[in-house]
């Protein structure tokens, strides 16, 4: 099931030293959905503090990233096709979106895509 | 003996919209001109393994500048109480005041992104002025990939890291770790508000659909390249663009993204070596 892809994610990004400088200044819950199953992503200073799955009911987050499990699947894959390849390119092809405050997460883009890409390589 | 290249850099002086300018431009070789257009936000350096090609220096004169307010050409005068905006009738202004000023006849203009989009415009209006026009990642219209460009340019979000951000994912998987961050840094060094001032040339005054049917291929010939991974401007909308364009010439290249030159040079060299063979053979 590839929403098990993101279990890891915490060792994933706290075991890169550089990763975490990176996103020293972001302090914040994101919500990640792969397809039926929603992520709550706790981030503070950079390091991932806490990954819970879902379902929820009535929480908080700041931003919302959502695609279905096929477009993870394909995200994910070591060297992605074209239009699968940035959550950017998923976006505009209708596979994802993104919504809430979408300050934190343009003020520390770099840092949220190199998360979000992190689970390529195991995948 | 010291390694260097046969890159030379020196600053060209012109007028535009009447206003003194000093632009920066380097180049390599000797020939047949070929000028060269960064993409918004960067500047010539995208061009550097090109100029450095000495396949293609042989027979062209690589030249690239990098436009006011880009790379080492400062913004004119006053700027500090500007918002820098790029038009179509100010970018195709200094492309040809840029070539009359260097006294370069009949160039080939090959420029990528908001350079292969305003290629177009040349090719419509200026044809015999050019031996050849090369676009890439080039059309006359493409759908934006986010809706504010105010992100590129506010107080509480750093310009060059978001634009950065915002371009890694225009860059092709399979491209070498070097030249993709190379290409990044270019984004992360601009001016502030200088990506965003270019794309309202390549979002909203570049819309040229109802524009290039005019285009005569007989008189200038042109030719259209498009990385497969770009998602600004797609292959689709290149082919949809050359669709209007009797003999325009497309071409999609793979394992390419919107930044054929800078982001993988030996990729982009496959595809661009027999254009410029097949645009000498034509004397």
């Amino acid at each position: 099931m590839i929403a098990a892809v993101l279990d890891d994610l915490a060792d994933l990004v706290n075991r890169d030293a550089s990763l975490v400088r990176r996103g020293r200044y972001l302090s914040t819950t994101f919500l990640v959905e792969t397809g039926p199953t929603a992520w709550l992503v706790t981030v503070h200073e950079g390091r991932v503090t806490g990954l819970e799955r879902g379902p929820f009911l009535m929480r908080a987050w700041s931003f919302a990233i959502r695609a279905s499990e096929e477009a993870w699947r394909r995200f994910w894959e070591p060297v992605p096709a074209a239009g699968w390849h940035d959550l950017f390119a998923m976006t505009k092809g209708g596979h994802a979106t993104v919504e809430g405050d979408l300050r934190p997460l343009m003020a520390n883009l770099r840092y949220v895509k190199d998360v979000l890409t992190k689970p390529r390589r195991s995948a | 003996m010291a390694d260097v290249e046969p890159i030379v850099g020196r600053y060209l002086r012109m007028t535009l919209g009447g206003r003194p300018h000093r632009v920066y431009f380097e180049e390599a070789g000797q020939g047949i001109p070929l000028v060269c257009l960064h993409t918004a936000g960067a500047d010539g350096r995208q061009f550097r393994h090109l100029l450095n090609d000495a396949e293609i220096t042989r027979h062209f004169r690589v030249v690239a500048f990098d436009m006011p307010w880009h790379g080492k050409s400062l913004p004119p005068v006053g700027w500090q109480d500007e918002e820098y905006t790029l038009t179509t009738r100010g970018y195709v202004d200094l492309i040809l005041t840029f070539c009359a000023a260097l006294g370069v006849e009949r160039p080939v203009v090959l420029g990528c992104s908001i350079g292969g989009k305003i290629v177009l415009e040349l090719a419509r209006l200026h044809a015999r002025s050019f031996r050849a026009l090369i676009g890439l990642e080039s059309a006359d219209y493409q759908a934006p990939w986010y809706d504010d460009t105010g992100w590129l340019h506010r107080p509480d979000v750093h310009g060059g890291e978001v634009c950065g951000a915002l371009m890694s994912g225009l860059i092709a998987p399979q491209s070498p770790s070097e030249t993709r961050w190379d290409t990044l840094w270019m984004y992360m060094q601009g001016g502030p508000g200088v990506f965003k001032g270019d794309l309202f040339f390549y979002r909203a005054d570049g819309d040229f659909r109802d524009r290039v049917a005019g285009i005569d291929t007989t008189i200038c010939p042109l030719y259209l390249l498009t990385g497969e991974y770009d998602f600004s401007c797609t292959p689709d909308d290149t082919q949809r663009t050359a669709a209007k364009i009797k003999g325009a010439r497309v071409t999609v290249m793979k394992e390419i993204g919107h930044f054929p030159m800078s982001e993988n040079p030996a990729q982009f060299r496959r595809y661009i070596l027999p254009v410029l063979e097949e645009i000498r053979g034509r004397g």
